[in-house]
C-alpha cells in the first residue's frame, strides 16, 4: 500500500464508520474477547491508532511509575510475538514520561537503546515502570520509551536502517513483544566487545557509546514477570473473509489456569536462531510465527509463481485470483501440514472499510514468516525460554 | 570461527569450487569495485573467504556479532548483489552509495508493516525479513546482474 492509499483508507475509517469509531482508534473501548478472567487481555485487529494498519493486532497496556498509582493507559499497542519487551511512544505516555525513572549505567549516564528490528530501529531511553495487563502485574521492569530527542541517534544505529519514532511511522502507540525470550537482546548484548550487536548505549549528553548490558537490565518481556509467567496464548476466531475488525484474546500462562491448557496442541521447538522449518514444494526454509507481521511473508515471486503487486500494493502478492497453497511446518517433534490462501492485495485494499485480511501475502526471499493471518481461527501458544510448562520448558510454539 | 554451510556458486550449475580461506580482502559495497576496496572487511572486523565461480564469485564475511554477509562479484570485479543473515547488519557499509536510496524508499511506504521489506527503486531491489535477533536480507542491482544469473542465485 502506498502512503497515499493508506491515507485514503484512514479517512474512510474515520469518516465513514462513526458508529464503530473506537474500533478504528485502538483497543480501549472494544468489547471483550471470547474469554474472560484475570489472565485474559482483549485484543483487536483493526486500523489501529493511525487509522491505516492492515492486519495489525492491538491491545491496551497500563504503565505506572514504579510502586505508585500514577499510571497511564495506552491503547493501540501492537502485540508482537516476533520481538521481546515493551516499547511505548513518549507522546502516548504524556506526563508519565518525566516521572518514569531513567536507567543509568555505572557512571551515572543514561542508558538509551537502539532496538533492532528487521531493517529498522527504535531509538529511545530505557526507563523503569510497572506494567499491567488484565489482572497481571510486572513491577519495576525496564521498558523502552520511543523518543528520538533523548540523544542524537548514533551513526552505528542509523546504519541498521531508518528509525521509527512516531505514530505515523509505527502505526501504533507502542509494541508489546511477547515472543519466547525474556530479554530483547540476550547474552550477546552483555559483552563489551565487537561481538556486541549494539542494542544498548550509554549517553553522556549527546555522546553515546555502546555498552554491555546485563540480562536483567535489558528491556524485559513483561509476561516473564506476571503471576502466569511461562508464556502466552493467542486466540482468534476464524476469519473467512476480509473484515473491518476482529476481536481476540491474549491469555497469560500456559497450563497455569483452566483457560490456558495446551490440550491437543503440538509442540514446535525452535533452533538456536529462534526459527522453525517450513517445507514448501520440496525445499525447507527458516520459518517463524509472528503476530507482528501483517501477512504471510514467504519466498519470492519466482519460487511461488505469485506475481508481485504494482505500486498500488507494493510489497505484497497480487495473483489474478485467490491461490490455494500448502506447506509443512516442523520444529523438534512437531510437524503440521498447513493449507492457506493468498488473495490479490490490491483488490483487497480497494475496499477501504476492511483492515482484517486473512489472505494477505507478500514476498520474503529465503524465509517463511507466518504472520497474523496464520493466527486467525487458531489458538497459538508461545512458551518463554527456560520456563517450565506442562510440555516441558520453553522456548517453543504450540498450536 | 565457524563457516556456514555450502555455498552455491555460478548459478544452478554445480561447478568445482576452490575455497580460498583467504587473506585476500577483496570486498566492497554494492555497486563498487571489489578489487580496490578493503573497507568493508576492516569496518566490520570480519573474516573472509572467497568462492570463485564461472559467472560470479561469492565473497563471504563473518562479523564478530554473528552476521554472515555474502557479496556477489562479477568476473570484472563489480559487486552486483549482497546477502546477509544473522544479527541486523551495518547496511550503510554494505549498501554503500545505495544506503540513502534504501532509507528513502523504506520511509516512503509506511503501510508495509511487520517484519519484511520489499523495495524496488528502479535499479535497486532490497528485500529483508526475520524477527528480533535474526534477520535475512538481500539487495541487488538489476543492471549489474551478469548474464545467466537471476535473483534466485542471490542467497
Amino acid at each position: 500500500m502506498t502512503s497515499a492509499e493508506s491515507r485514503l483508507v484512514g479517512l474512510a475509517c474515520a469518516a465513514g464508520l462513526l458508529a464503530s469509531l473506537f474500533s478504528c482508534g485502538g483497543g480501549s473501548r472494544n468489547s471483550p474477547g471470547p474469554s474472560t478472567g484475570s489472565n485474559v487481555q482483549s485484543l483487536v485487529v483493526n486500523a489501529g491508532p493511525d487509522l491505516n494498519y492492515a492486519n495489525g493486532v492491538f491491545t491496551t497496556v497500563t504503565v505506572c511509575v514504579p510502586g505508585s498509582s500514577t499510571c497511564q493507559s495506552i491503547n493501540g499497542v501492537l502485540v508482537d510475538t516476533g520481538s521481546f519487551g515493551l516499547r511505548v511512544l513518549s507522546s502516548a505516555l504524556g506526563s508519565l514520561v518525566g516521572a518514569l525513572p531513567q536507567q543509568k549505567d555505572v557512571n551515572g549516564n543514561a542508558v538509551v537503546e537502539c532496538a533492532q528490528f528487521v531493517s529498522s530501529v527504535i531509538w529511545g531511553p530505557v526507563k523503569t515502570a510497572d506494567v499491567q495487563m488484565a489482572g497481571e502485574h510486572a513491577n519495576s521492569i525496564p521498558i523502552q520509551v520511543i523518543d528520538a530527542t533523548a540523544a542524537p541517534i548514533p551513526s552505528a544505529c542509523k546504519a541498521i536502517g531508518p528509525a521509527e519514532e512516531t505514530l505515523s511511522s509505527l502505526g501504533a502507540n507502542g509494541i508489546l513483544g511477547v515472543g519466547f525470550f525474556a530479554e530483547d537482546c540476550g547474552n550477546s548484548c552483555t559483552v563489551a566487545n565487537s561481538q556486541n550487536p549494539g542494542f544498548y548505549y550509554s549517553c553522556a549528553g549527546s555522546n553515546c557509546q555502546i555498552i554491555g548490558e546485563s540480562l536483567p537490565e535489558q528491556v524485559q518481556n513483561p509476561v516473564a514477570f506476571f503471576a502466569d509467567d511461562n508464556g502466552v496464548m493467542l486466540q482468534f476466531p476464524a476469519v473467512p473473509n476480509a473484515a473491518p475488525s476482529v476481536n481476540g484474546s491474549l491469555i497469560f500462562g500456559i497450563g497455569t489456569q483452566d483457560n490456558n491448557a495446551l490440550g491437543s496442541a503440538q509442540i514446535f521447538s525452535p533452533d538456536k536462531f529462534g526459527n522453525l522449518a517450513t517445507s514448501f514444494r520440496g525445499k525447507s526454509y527458516p520459518s517463524f510465527l509472528d503476530s507482528g507481521s501483517n501477512a504471510y511473508f514467504f519466498l519470492s515471486s519466482s519460487a511461488t509463481g505469485l506475481p508481485n503487486c504494482g505500486s498500488s500494493a507494493s510489497g505484497f502478492y497480487c495473483p489474478s485470483s485467490s491461490v490455494d497453497l500448502s506447506a509443512t511446518i516442523s520444529g523438534g517433534a512437531g510437524s503440521n501440514t498447513m493449507s492457506f490462501s493468498i488473495g490479490n492485495a490490491s483488490q483487497l485494499f480497494a475496499n477501504t472499510r476492511n483492515f482484517v485480511f486473512p489472505t494477505l501475502g507478500g514476498p520474503n526471499p529465503g524465509l517463511f514468516d507466518w504472520g497474523l493471518p496464520f493466527f486467525y481461527g487458531r489458538t497459538v501458544f508461545v512458551a518463554i525460554e527456560g520456563r517450565q510448562t506442562p510440555a516441558g520448558p520453553g522456548p517453543y510454539w504450540a498450536y | 570461527m565457524r563457516w556456514s554451510s555450502i555455498l552455491r556458486v555460478g548459478g544452478s550449475t554445480a561447478l568445482p569450487v576452490i575455497v580460498l580461506l583467504a587473506t585476500v580482502p577483496a570486498l566492497a559495497a554494492l555497486g563498487e569495485d571489489a578489487a580496490s576496496i578493503q573497507a568493508d572487511q576492516a569496518h566490520l572486523r570480519a573474516s573472509v573467504r572467497i568462492l570463485p565461480g564461472q559467472y560470479y564469485s561469492v565473497h563471504e564475511m563473518q562479523t564478530p556479532a554473528g552476521t554472515t554477509i555474502r557479496q556477489f562479484v562479477t568476473p570484472a570485479g563489480a559487486v552486483f548483489a549482497v546477502q546477509w543473515q544473522g544479527s541486523a547488519p551495518d547496511l550503510r557499509q554494505i549498501l554503500g552509495r545505495y544506503f540513502d536510496e534504501f532509507v528513502a524508499a523504506s520511509e516512503s511506504q509506511p503501510a508495509r508493516r511487520g517484519r519484511g521489506l520489499h523495495l524496488e527503486t528502479g535499479d535497486l531491489v532490497f528485500e529483508s525479513g526475520g524477527h528480533m535477533r535474526y534477520v535475512v536480507g538481500r539487495a541487488y542491482l538489476r543492471s549489474k546482474m551478469p548474464a545467466g544469473v537471476t535473483s534466485d542465485d542471490v542467497r
